[in-house]
């Protein structure tokens, strides 16, 4: 198993005391395999999401990426796993403004150390990317700025992909479209995908999918 | 002359009013601040009493004169050098603490020209010299010019000068020198103040004056007065008018009134018969009486009197030149010439202070 | 609605009481630096006022003997001929406490314009003859209530630094019996006054406007000043800019809400302008109070400067002027309208409906870049020509300021190119994202960068001009101070014996005999000096004709100093007109620094041919350097000569020193200053991009950095920074003190110095400005360091 989760909770501090936000989420998934995460509005799905890539840490429970409980990590290892292990596309797509279109495609992977050049340009390649890589994403369409973000993601050919709505910001036909690429992308791979959404359509893409209700898997 | 610088010199130099002022008592009497007192019965000693008296707070040499011009105009002139004493002693250089002053005016019809100088004791700038007889500030000048054998006083070289006129005379004196008061001791009010006071009144002269519009040859009769006194004017006297009068028939008449704003006033005269024989009259027997009054530098100052001597017949009344004579100096006063008619006729000087 | 609206605005500064206090502070800073500055410069001016009026010299004519002083026989002799005259007798006295100038008047004379103390009340004249002498306020602290014998009362009109009193008094005092120095003429004159010619053809009737030259001479320190205050000023309003920009940044929502809900753009300008105006109000108010403790702090050195340089008295204690306090509102005012036009005029122009993405930054100012490219060349050349072209201080000062304006402006462009150079060189994914995010900084930090700019420069251009000036000075006082110890005798008939005891005491007895004189120009000195090896083998002449001594010492030709040199043109070969009547050969220039005024140098017996009256008091004496302490020793017993009267050739040299350093006091306080300011600039900048940082980080951080490498990183962006700003502050400041070295000086003083390099500075420079960037930089990155990741991670919410 590429993900295991069991017992994981975590809350937030609020002003009104701690807010618990996942009351003990166990969860599976095998390489290769695609899940999508569902869920109401502040039923915990981005957050178990961030908790997987080593974005924030558990308050309790074990997060087992590729092997390694992300619980237990400190900050450098858990940036080392954010580098190497796991890929993440967000909703805002959250490339760097200052790097043109091939340099984010290829920074996380440079910075884990296992840039692949001719994989870089079949990646480029497959999201339809090779006319823009001289820009800067200001200067790309949302559709466009979403491919550079998982050519980044993918670029290091990550154990998981993690995706938090990676559709949120875009319209129907370009939301299927970038999700046939990654989808695609994923199984070539053999990469799991973690994908939250909000939306049954997509969900229904994938092979698996869980619920969160009130910060517990249903 | 008179108490008119008396009233000057303490406005100058304010002196505290001194506590034992009456104190008559004998020769060489002198105030609480060291400065000599003036006694009755005065003997003068020329040519001695001609040269200062730095042991006495102030003194003068005032000289007015009467002119007519070869222009056929009426001129009057003024030349004063006033002594004033900090301290009761004279030194050479800057340490000595006597000051020297200046007044010289010049009055035609339709002018008054005024000019004022200071100057520092010790320095050579300013003095006076009984014989050869010198009295000098700056470059004007009383510069005997008698024979050694007579009064050294009786022949002067006179000049002054200012930022627009300027005098040069030659007077001889054509009688004696005249005492004032009680043999030259001058009684200034009912409480006692008196000075030293003597005169010469009967100059003639030639000259010549420089006025704007050129130089007038002047021939006149002149007047001069010299007084000292360490004293003060009483407290309520506020201000005095002084007359000196030449008559036609030769005899000479001074005159003043010392103004009392709390009690009565004052008044002494000397009638000097042509041979220079003084009689003094009493407080009282010289009477004025305002008859016209002028604006003169935003002050009311009556420039035309009545003169009463009833004792000697003389009731006269006085006209100015130049109503507007006035004296526009570190503390201004009225003084110019003036004609008069009457039981007497002439002309002589007068002078005004007090009027505020 | 007004009330409404200036609620919602008023809302930003309750949540942000920190941009609030930066706000005010940079803006009161800048108000305090610049009226600081005024308030010394209106203190030293109406000093200088107060000295030129008194005794009336700026109305009134004066009699001057251009061989000496006046005797007082002389004096007398004029009186006596109708000139309305008065005496004065000038001469400084040297106490422990300093230099006093006696100041001989007679207030019975002197003419009304002249009359400084009231004296009319007689006790006071009394007192006044016997001894009582008066003194401006801060002297009359020191001297106390009476000093050596003399009573001493207060009197605000005096010129600072003067001991008035009766001129009697003055010449015991002065032990100079018989003497005046000079005549003030009355404006009235007698009608038959005799000519000058006939009573005292020696004198020469001065014009009022000759004299009084102490503020000319002093204008160009005060418009150095000026200057310094200038550009604190500035650097301060970069603060003021960034504040008010970050404010109208942050505040753009509200803007556009308040907008989007009926208020009219015009209420809202004027909303934003009234606060702006109350803000620099009470920054206004906080400056001048600052700039007034800037100033007290600042006076005393500057009185000192003033002396020392130009020997003009200056009142050491400050005044309260209300035009002073008028003027400070005034300037925080105006500062805070210019460094907020900006974003008034985004707001006047601010789209209802926002467009959907942020600003893109980099591409717009890559535009911008390039205009502000062209025009800091344009500047820097127009700077340039008036370099070639121009003439004079104020020509000199515009060069400048054009010079730095560019450079400040150039900045920008010429980093950006470096950190691209940077981004074209990195290997590595992080090195290319430094190097690119740090260019992308560079537009919210240019300003910042630009501050520290002008104040790196402003450090090394002064810096480098002090240390050359130091070290020419040195050089020079070790040259021409070569006599082991300086007598000067209290009278000529002690100047008399004095020689007969130090003649077989001392290897040489040198007179140093001087006059002040009308030279070309102005009033200056005349010295007559022996010939001796001392001059020969010391002297620091610049340039000379061939056999320079034996003409000087034969008469036939004279040195004069650089300051005439330049000031004239005059260079040996040439003839210059001295008194009386003499047209002599300049054979020599020599250097002499701190003298304002001309100084000429002629042999001893020509000296005492052409001035028969000067006195004859000062004596240099050569000795065996370790016995000089004897003989001061000796001379103390024998002659009682107090210590004022002879001082040794070591403690010349310190007091001159003490003197130098104390001049440029200032000067580097306000350099320190100004680095303050420039320092502050930064952290403003650094703050309000802290703010914006978190969404540009997040993302690298998502992708596998910790923060505490971020942090790291953002230090050394900082660092970066800086550093390169150093470097480029480098040649402006060595422009600046080249400029300040071969113009400002040689227009302001009359002398030219080489310039010498000093890199140990520049290195401690380049760090100090490292630390305050890392300083600087501190606290946003350890607030970057200890986010929390949950805060980053609102960066990626869905929901925004």
């Amino acid at each position: 198993m590429v993900l295991q989760l069991r017992g994981v909770t975590k809350s937030y501090a609020t002003t009104d005391g701690p807010l618990p936000v996942l009351r003990g989420v166990d969860l599976g998934l095998n390489a290769g395999e695609t899940l999508a995460l569902t869920g109401e509005s502040g039923s915990g799905k981005s957050t178990l999401l961030h908790l997987v890539g080593g974005l924030d840490a558990p308050d309790a429970g074990v997060i087992e990426v590729a092997g390694s409980d992300v619980a237990r990590m400190d900050d450098e290892a858990r940036a080392a796993l954010r580098r190497e292990t796991v890929g993440v596309v967000f909703q805002q797509f959250n490339l760097i403004p200052a790097l043109d279109v091939a340099a984010n495609l290829s920074f996380q992977a440079r910075l884990a150390g296992r840039h692949d050049p001719a994989w870089q340009d079949v990646l480029a390649d497959r999201l339809g990317l090779t006319p823009y890589l001289r820009r800067y994403p200001e200067q790309l369409s949302g559709g466009q700025q979403q491919r550079v973000a998982i050519g980044r993601a993918m670029a290091t050919r990550p154990a998981i992909l993690l995706a938090d709505e990676p559709t949120g910001n875009l319209d129907e036909s370009t939301a299927d479209a970038v999700l046939a690429l990654m989808l695609e992308l994923v199984d070539e791979t053999e990469a799991a995908l973690l994908m939250v959404t909000h939306s049954e359509r997509l969900a229904d893409r994938m092979a698996r999918r869980v619920h969160l209700r009130r910060g517990q898997a249903a | 002359m008179n108490v008119r610088i008396l009233w000057l010199g303490v406005a100058l130099f304010f002196l505290p009013l001194c506590a034992q002022a009456q104190g008559f008592a004998g020769l060489g009497t002198t105030t609480a601040d060291g400065f000599a007192q003036p006694v009755p019965d005065p003997v003068f000693d020329f040519p001695q009493d001609h040269g200062p008296h730095p042991e006495y707070r102030i003194e003068w040499w005032y000289l007015t004169a009467n002119l007519q011009g070869g222009d056929g105009r009426d001129y009057g002139l003024q030349w004063t050098l006033f002594r004033s004493a900090l301290e009761p002693r004279r030194t050479e250089g800057w340490d000595s603490p006597q000051i020297w002053m200046g007044h010289a005016g010049l009055t035609t019809p339709d002018r008054h020209f005024v000019a004022e100088r200071f100057a520092r004791d010790g320095t050579g700038q300013a003095g006076v010299i009984a014989a050869p007889f010198a009295a000098w500030i700056d470059d004007w000048q009383m510069r005997g010019t008698a024979p050694p054998d007579a009064d050294a006083i009786s022949s002067l070289r006179l000049t002054a000068s200012g930022r627009d006129f300027a005098y040069d005379l030659a007077l001889t004196a054509q009688g004696p020198l005249v005492p004032q008061g009680a043999g030259g001791y001058s009684v200034k009010s009912a409480s006692g103040q008196a000075s030293y006071y003597y005169s010469q009144p009967f100059y003639e002269l030639t000259g010549t004056l420089t006025l704007p519009g050129g130089p007038i040859e002047v021939t006149g009769s002149a007047w001069l007065d010299r007084e000292w006194s360490s004293q003060p004017l009483d407290e309520g006297q506020t201000g005095w008018d002084w007359f000196s009068l030449h008559l036609d028939d030769g005899d000479k008449v001074m005159g003043f009134r010392l103004r009392d704003a709390t009690g009565a006033d004052y008044t002494a005269a000397t009638w000097i018969a042509a041979d220079g024989a003084p009689a003094p009259l009493p407080n009282g027997a010289f009477q004025i009486t305002e008859r016209s009054v002028t604006d003169v530098a935003g002050r009311q100052v009556p420039t035309e009197w009545q003169v009463q001597i009833p004792s000697r017949g003389l009731d006269i009344t006085t006209r100015p030149l130049n109503a507007q004579s006035w004296m526009e100096t570190l503390f201004p006063y009225w003084e110019g010439p003036i004609r008069f008619v009457g039981t007497h006729r002439g002309q002589g000087y007068l002078e005004m202070t007090g009027y505020e | 609605m007004r009330r409404t609206a200036l609620w919602g605005m008023m809302a930003h500064w309750r949540r942000h009481p920190g941009q609030f206090l930066t706000l005010l502070l940079g803006l009161a800073l800048a108000t305090a630096l610049w009226s600081g500055v005024q308030a010394i410069n209106a203190e030293a001016r109406s000093s200088y006022a107060t000295a030129a009026a008194a005794l009336g010299q700026d109305e009134l004519n004066q009699l001057v003997d251009p061989s000496g002083p006046i005797p007082e026989a002389t004096y007398i002799a004029l009186r006596r001929a109708g000139w309305g005259v008065s005496p004065v007798l000038e001469g400084r006295i040297t106490r422990d406490l300093g230099v006093i100038r006696v100041l001989g008047v007679d207030p019975i004379t002197a003419p009304p314009q002249a009359q400084m103390v009231d004296l009319s009340a007689p006790e006071d004249l009394v007192a006044f003859f016997s001894g009582r002498a008066y003194a401006p306020p801060e002297l009359a602290a020191q001297l106390g209530p009476r000093f050596e014998g003399q009573e001493v009362r207060v009197a605000a009109t005096l010129p600072a630094g003067t001991l008035m009193m009766d001129l009697g008094q003055a010449q015991r005092v002065l032990d100079r019996p018989d003497q005046v120095s000079r005549l003030l003429v009355w404006s009235e004159q007698p009608l038959t006054r005799r000519p000058l010619s006939e009573i005292a053809p020696a004198l020469n009737e001065a014009a009022p406007e000759d004299r009084g030259d102490v503020a000319r001479l002093t204008d160009s320190f005060h418009l150095n000043l000026t200057a310094f205050g200038f550009l604190s000023f500035a650097v301060g309003l970069f603060i003021v800019h960034a504040a008010i920009g970050l404010a109208f940044e942050q505040r753009r929502p509200t803007f556009r809400t308040l907008r989007a809900l009926g208020v009219p753009a015009r209420t809202l300008v004027g909303l934003l302008a009234a606060e702006v105006l109350a803000l620099a109000l009470v920054a206004g108010v906080i400056g001048v109070a600052l700039g007034y403790a800037i100033a007290a702090a600042l006076l005393p050195d500057v009185a000192a400067t003033l002396q020392g340089l130009y020997g003009a008295s200056v009142d050491g204690a400050l005044s309260l002027r209300p035009s002073w306090w008028i003027a400070g509102l005034g300037i925080s005012v105006l500062g805070a309208i210019a460094a907020a036009a900006q974003s008034l005029w985004r707001l006047w122009h601010l789209p209802v409906l926002a467009p959907a993405q942020p600003r893109a930054w980099a591409r717009a100012s890559a535009r911008s870049m390039r205009v502000q490219g062209v025009i800091a060349a344009g500047m820097i050349a127009l700077g340039l020509v008036l370099l070639g072209a121009g003439q004079g201080l104020v020509a000199a000062f515009a060069m400048l300021a054009f010079l730095l304006l560019g450079a400040a402006l150039a900045l920008p462009v010429l980093l950006s190119g470096v950190l691209g150079l940077g981004a074209g060189m990195a290997r590595s994914a992080l090195g290319e994202w430094f190097w690119a995010d740090t260019r992308q900084q560079l537009p919210g930090l240019s300003l910042a960068l630009m501050a520290l700019l002008l104040a790196l420069s402003a450090n090394i251009g002064v810096g480098t001009m002090v240390g050359s000036f130091r070290l020419t000075f040195t050089g020079w006082l070790d040259q021409r101070l070569a006599s082991e110890l300086y007598v000067t005798a209290r009278s000529e008939a002690e100047a008399a014996e004095l020689r007969a005891f130090l003649a077989p005491r001392s290897t040489a007895l040198l007179p140093i005999w001087s006059v002040e004189a009308p030279l070309p120009g102005g009033p200056g000195e005349i010295f007559g000096v022996a010939d001796h090896a001392t001059y020969r083998d010391n002297w620091p002449l610049l340039t000379a004709l061939p056999e320079v001594w034996d003409r000087v010492a034969e008469g036939s030709g004279v040195l004069i100093n650089e300051q005439l040199s330049r000031r004239e043109g005059l260079s040996p070969g040439d003839s210059i007109a001295l008194p009386v009547a003499w047209e002599a050969e300049i054979v020599g220039v020599y250097s002499d620094y701190g003298n304002p005024q001309g100084q000429v140098m002629i042999g001893l017996s020509r000296f005492e041919s052409q001035f028969p009256r000067a006195a004859q008091l000062r004596y240099a004496v050569r000795l065996p350097p370790d016995e000089t302490e004897a003989v001061m020793t000796a001379l103390q017993r024998e002659f009682g000569l107090p210590a004022s009267t002879m001082i040794d050739q070591a403690t010349v040299k310190a007091i001159s020193l003490a003197v130098f350093e104390r001049t440029f006091t200032v000067t580097a306080a306000l350099n320190v200053l100004t680095l303050g300011v420039a320092a502050i600039a930064m952290l403003t900048s650094l703050l309000t991009l802290a703010r914006m940082r978190v969404p540009q980080l997040a993302p690298v951080w998502a992708l596998g950095l910790t923060r505490k490498r971020l942090a790291w990183l953002e230090l050394m962006r900082a660092a970066l920074l800086a550093a390169l700003t150093a470097v480029l502050a480098l040649p402006v400041g060595l422009v600046l003190a080249w400029a300040l070295l071969a113009v400002v000086n040689v227009e302001a003083f009359g002398w030219r110095l080489p310039m010498h390099l000093f890199p140990a500075d520049w290195l401690r420079l380049a760090l100090l400005a490292l630390a305050a960037a890392l300083l600087a930089s501190a606290w946003p990155v350890r607030r970057l360091a200890r986010t929390a990741p949950s805060d980053l991670l609102k960066v990626f919410a869905n929901e925004r």
